[in-house]
């Protein structure tokens, strides 16, 4: 091994040598680095202080959180709250149909992840059973007591808005993408109008026209669930992000791919289907992963429109409760943990894949 | 025109390839000026020429990865023209290797060979497989069918396109500088392919700059400068007494190295 020689030295001295390079390499950087870890470790220990040694654990009432207010965290709002928090309002005695659904919207996740099911059939198969499973226990019928959509509430609906939103937004993406590279004058200038023109407004707005601009344009008595208002504006604002990706990955291609197929007398859609769109998608799958990360966040926007998504729902389960109303950053410190716990496992997710792909003798 | 009789094609072979008056501009650039050729069925051609001469361009309007401004291309009787019908037609009847061999990455050498028979000629699976066995066999391949093109050597992967296009079972064959992308130990094993592809009487138009080639298999060596076709000659003549100063020059340059 012909490793550089730095490598030999001892652990210890290495770290010694970078700290001296990067944080003390002249005496202003020494005292920044001094002060700015004093400031850390002060807010640190009072966060740690504050978040574990003297918090409130476990089931209690509110007179003992406050009883400790602004000393320690009540992290019994959370234990008193986790159903109203994770399920909104959707009924107490279904919530396990709620539950079920998040466990299939992360199935959906993981197993999309997992390279076995990166075939055509076995994804459609995946995602068609997934989300009609999903739809049925959320929406009842059939056996189950129905539920409006205006009862759902909590992670389901931000699982739903994120899952199904890069779900379906991905075959319109992909046919943009084609559709702005099309030798079609007509289709080309409309993929680019799209495009750019959902690209040049943010989500929130169109969630806006979504849930309230768009009734306007319906005749009176006409009207749509507002929850999948939502998700189609969602789906729709998607599209246009992932048609770009993909666009990327198709321009990635060297032109021989599309010569070869040519030569062989490939018609347009089997040489997209069979030779350029496994090769490009492939390509695009990190910056896929990053978009659908992206697209996880962005669903918080719906309380704009008062749908109960989990940001909203644990925000009301707090606010909405006189007693504990005061312990809302609790409230919001737990739905950061499990926004992370999404975001922190797929970003890990995305950083492997890259590795893995990099070294793929089939790109 | 006047080109001795070629070694083995009967002097009354019916013409299979028809250019007249060809013209074909980049942008304000001519690549091709008014080039006129007729090739007969089994008729073995080597066109050579400095970089920018337009010989690649001039085979690519065989099978219409361009498109030419004015001027007739006629491949076996069917006309080139706007109509996809007939350039699916073209296609169909004419095979081309590349330069650099652009296989498909994500098939296997088999997915590769057997994807066009399947997808265009509609062939059962199991027929394309068997054709394409054949043909893998033929350029020593057999024991790569299930690798997967990155895997190759350069050598190995122009062999493989050299099988792919063959399944399709063309009765004409391009190749466009097939070893130019190659280590030099490799060039010798995709030229064996091609000689011997050759002999057995496959109608072959070849742009490349290997002589030894053209000496062993052409009954045509046409050298072909800024867009047009200088001279063409059968190759005992074209490498001895070339007519055209051009061409001399041409020939001292790339046979001294």
């Amino acid at each position: 091994m012909n490793a550089p020689a730095s490598s030999h030295r001892p652990f210890v001295a290495r770290r010694l040598d970078w700290l001296r390079e990067n944080l003390f390499s002249t005496p202003l950087n020494a005292l920044i680095t001094l002060v700015t870890l004093a400031l850390l470790l002060w807010l640190g220990s009072r966060f740690v202080s504050w978040a574990l040694l003297h918090a409130v654990w476990g089931r209690a009432d509110v007179a003992t959180c406050n009883a400790l207010f602004g000393q320690g965290a009540c992290w019994a709002v959370v234990a008193d709250k986790w159903r109203h928090m994770l399920f909104g309002i959707y009924p107490q005695d279904e919530q396990w149909r709620s539950a079920l659904a998040v466990v299939i919207f992360c199935g959906i996740m993981v197993f999309s992840a997992m390279r076995a099911f990166w075939h055509v059939w076995r994804l459609l198969a995946l995602w068609l059973s997934g989300s009609l499973l999903c739809a049925w226990l959320l929406a009842g019928g059939l056996g189950l007591t129905p539920v409006p959509t205006a009862l759902w509430g909590g992670l389901p609906i931000t699982l739903m808005l994120a899952v199904f939103g890069t779900l379906f937004a991905f075959p319109l993406g992909i046919l943009l993408a084609l559709g702005r590279r099309s030798a079609l004058p007509i289709i080309r200038a409309a993929s680019i109008i799209y495009i750019e023109l959902v690209r040049g407004v943010p989500l929130i707005t169109v969630l806006f026209m979504a849930s309230i601009m768009f009734a306007l344009f319906l005749p009176e008595g006409v009207s749509f669930d507002k929850l999948l208002r939502a998700q189609v504006a969602i789906i729709l604002f998607n599209a246009a992000y992932i048609a770009e990706i993909v666009r990327a990955g198709l321009q990635a291609l060297p032109r021989g791919q599309y010569e070869a197929a040519d030569a062989l007398g490939l018609g347009y859609w089997q040489t997209q289907l069979l030779v350029i769109l496994p090769q490009a998608l492939k390509i695009t799958i990190p910056a896929q992963v990053n978009s659908f990360i992206d697209n996880f966040k962005d669903t918080s926007l719906v309380i704009i429109v008062s749908i109960f998504d989990f940001l909203y729902a644990v925000r009301q389960a707090v606010i909405s409760d006189l007693d504990w109303r005061h312990y809302f950053v609790e409230g919001y410190l737990f739905a950061m943990a499990v926004y992370w716990l999404f975001c922190y496992a797929m970003s890990h997710y995305s950083q492997w894949l890259e590795k893995h792909l990099s070294r793929d003798h089939r790109l | 025109m006047d080109h001795p009789a070629a070694h083995v094609i009967p002097a009354n072979a019916e013409e299979i390839i028809r250019i007249e008056g060809l013209n074909k501009w980049f942008g304000d650039f001519q690549v091709l000026r008014n080039i006129s050729l007729s090739v007969r069925r089994g008729e073995r051609i080597v066109i050579c020429g400095p970089s920018g001469s337009g010989k690649s361009t001039l085979i690519r309007c065989l099978n219409r990865l361009e498109t030419h401004q004015s001027g007739t291309v006629i491949v076996d009787g069917i006309k080139l023209n706007d109509s996809l019908k007939n350039i699916e037609a073209v296609r169909n009847d004419i095979g081309m290797v590349f330069q650099h061999f652009n296989l498909f990455p994500h098939l296997t050498v088999l997915e590769n060979c057997t994807l066009a028979p399947i997808w265009v000629k509609k062939q059962p699976r199991a027929t394309a497989e068997a054709t394409a066995m054949k043909f893998l066999e033929r350029v020593r391949i057999t024991d790569q069918a299930h690798k997967y093109p990155g895997q190759l050597s350069g050598g190995q992967q122009q062999r493989v396109a050299i099988a792919r296009a063959l399944c399709m079972a063309p009765r004409i064959m391009l190749f466009d500088e097939p070893t130019s992308a190659l280590d030099p130990e490799m060039v010798k094993e995709v030229l064996e392919t091609m000689v011997s592809l050759a002999r057995e009487g496959m109608t072959m138009l070849c742009v490349t700059h290997e002589m030894g080639f053209a000496r062993a298999v052409a009954d045509r060596v046409i050298f072909m400068d800024q867009g047009e076709i200088v001279e063409q000659a059968p190759p005992e003549i074209f490498f001895s007494q070339a007519k055209s100063e051009r061409t001399r020059q041409f020939l001292d340059q790339i046979l001294d190295h």
